[in-house]
């Protein structure tokens, strides 16, 4: 008997293709996110008055606020949806390594997370009179690894969350300390992308943004099989 | 004191661990033991730190809140430590016994953390002037205790206890690991600021007392934890059937 199998990442792939798929067909959850997102770049900007060098001083700390909440929608969503109908369940029994649909949803989640911060950006010029022209490429490099950093231990606590009561608050309880060194990271670079860099610190916090990505990228493919078993 | 003493306690610490351990009839008493031995040591502990030590260089008697904070920071990270080799061991080999510990280890090191940050924070406000500061150590232990707060909320909120004992594995290897991160990343947003003094530069007398601090809260943690394992086992006994632990599922190829 041949025992064919998928590789790994061709799995990872397919399960990435089947989150974008339902995502495109509703377009609902990006939508919410936007919007979600604008609504709080918009009440940071009311909170603080209209000092527009405190708000152009604040705006990297301002924009990954905006993105770690929306990531608290985003990453619940990522589960609720296949809650439905036990679509999970499904999945987990399929012949794919759990490890695949790991990687699968945390690319799916950074994804839209990225592509949410690209529609920020202008709304941030807007708003906080930044300068988007310094390092670009830096920057959008600074975007896709927070992204990824969310995502990557934000997926394994959304999974063992999503079954948990009161899994609303479950989430950011368990997901925002751990957070805690990617948002000093992730605000550091995005502010040296933006504002001169005049002692060279920006490599520094890439390096720090890129570890962690590395770090929580192999704890949660160690980790997920262990908690798809249960679900 | 001489400073053979707090080494005395310990090896009667590590006597009474390894009773705990070892002899399944000391399993009623020891934690008994421990509990009057860490009082004992408790007020021995109030006559030298209080008394007998001589005051700090520069912050005379504000800097004897030192006997009693820096152990009980360390008494959250052993039993943090002890939480995650737990979550670690129950993800190799399913158990209860593990997972009564995990829940046990978490819930006494929350108690010692938040007791043990709220004593740093009291010392800081006379010493640096401020309530809270940027300091690498304060706020790792505070993103830790944060991550084990959320931890045991965790756990309460699970019902079924077989995905509570994984997930919560889950959760805690996930909040351990992200120590030695905040750590760092705090420390170099801090880079111009000083680093604080070591705990090597203390006189010899004070190191003594600060030993005997540390036995004495390891004392009480022991017992803590072995009290709180008892009450997890009983919990779980107590609860409706547990289901018999299932090897992980074959993989399925297609």
């Amino acid at each position: 008997m041949t025992r064919r199998r998928l590789s790994l990442l061709r799995a990872a792939w397919l399960v990435l293709r089947k989150d974008w798929q339902i995502e495109w067909r509703t377009r609902a959850r990006l939508t919410a996110l936007i919007f979600f997102s604008l609504s709080t770049l918009l009440l940071f900007s009311f909170a603080m008055g209209p000092d527009i060098e405190a708000l152009r001083r604040h705006a990297p700390g301002y924009l990954w606020l905006a993105l770690l909440f929306a990531s608290v929608l985003s990453l619940g969503e990522s589960f609720r949806v296949e809650a439905e109908n036990q679509a999970l369940t499904g999945l987990v029994v399929t012949p794919v390594d759990p490890r695949a649909i790991f990687l699968g949803k945390v690319f799916g989640n950074a994804s839209l997370l990225f592509g949410l911060s690209l529609v920020l950006l202008p709304v941030a010029v807007a708003l906080y009179d930044i300068d988007l022209t310094r390092a670009p490429l830096s920057l959008i490099l600074v975007l896709f690894l927070g992204s990824v950093g969310i995502s990557a231990p934000g997926i394994v606590y959304s999974a063992i969350s999503a079954n948990a009561r009161a899994r609303d608050v479950m989430l950011p309880l368990l997901l925002f300390p751990v957070l805690v060194p990617l948002l000093l990271a992730a605000v550091s670079a995005t502010r040296f992308t933006l504002s001169p860099d005049a002692q060279g610190q920006l490599p520094g916090w890439l390096k720090l943004l890129v570890a962690f990505d590395l770090i929580y990228l192999s704890v949660g493919f160690l980790l997920f099989p262990k908690v798809a078993e249960e679900d | 004191m001489p400073s053979w003493i707090p080494l005395g306690g310990l090896i009667v610490l590590i006597a009474l661990l390894m009773a705990q351990l070892a002899v399944p009839s000391a399993r009623a008493w020891v934690w008994k033991v421990a509990g009057a031995l860490g009082v004992i040591e408790l007020i021995a502990l109030l006559y030298f730190g209080l008394f007998w030590a001589p005051p700090e260089a520069f912050m005379s008697d504000v800097g004897r809140i030192l006997y009693v904070h820096v152990p009980h920071v360390w008494a959250c990270l052993i039993a943090f430590t002890i939480n995650v080799g737990c979550a670690i061991a129950y993800l190799m080999k399913k158990s209860w016994r593990t997972d009564a510990l995990a829940e046990a280890s978490a819930e006494v090191g929350v108690y010692f953390g938040s007791i043990g940050v709220l004593m740093g924070s009291i010392w800081a406000r006379p010493t640096w002037g401020v309530w809270w500061d940027w300091d690498p150590r304060l706020i790792s232990t505070t993103v830790m205790l944060l991550a084990y707060v959320g931890y045991l909320a965790f756990r309460s909120f699970t019902e079924d206890p077989e995905r509570r004992a994984a997930w919560s594995a889950a959760a805690a290897i996930l909040g351990y690991v992200s120590l030695p991160i905040v750590w760092y990343s705090v420390r170099w947003w801090n880079s111009l600021h000083q680093v604080q003094s070591e705990g090597n530069s203390l006189d010899k007398p004070m190191r003594a007392v600060l030993n005997w601090g540390t036995v004495t809260f390891l004392t009480f943690c022991l017992a803590f934890i072995i009290k709180r394992y008892d009450l997890a086992r009983a919990r779980q006994a107590g609860g409706l059937e547990l289901p018999p632990l299932q090897a992980p599922k074959a993989e399925v190829v297609a």
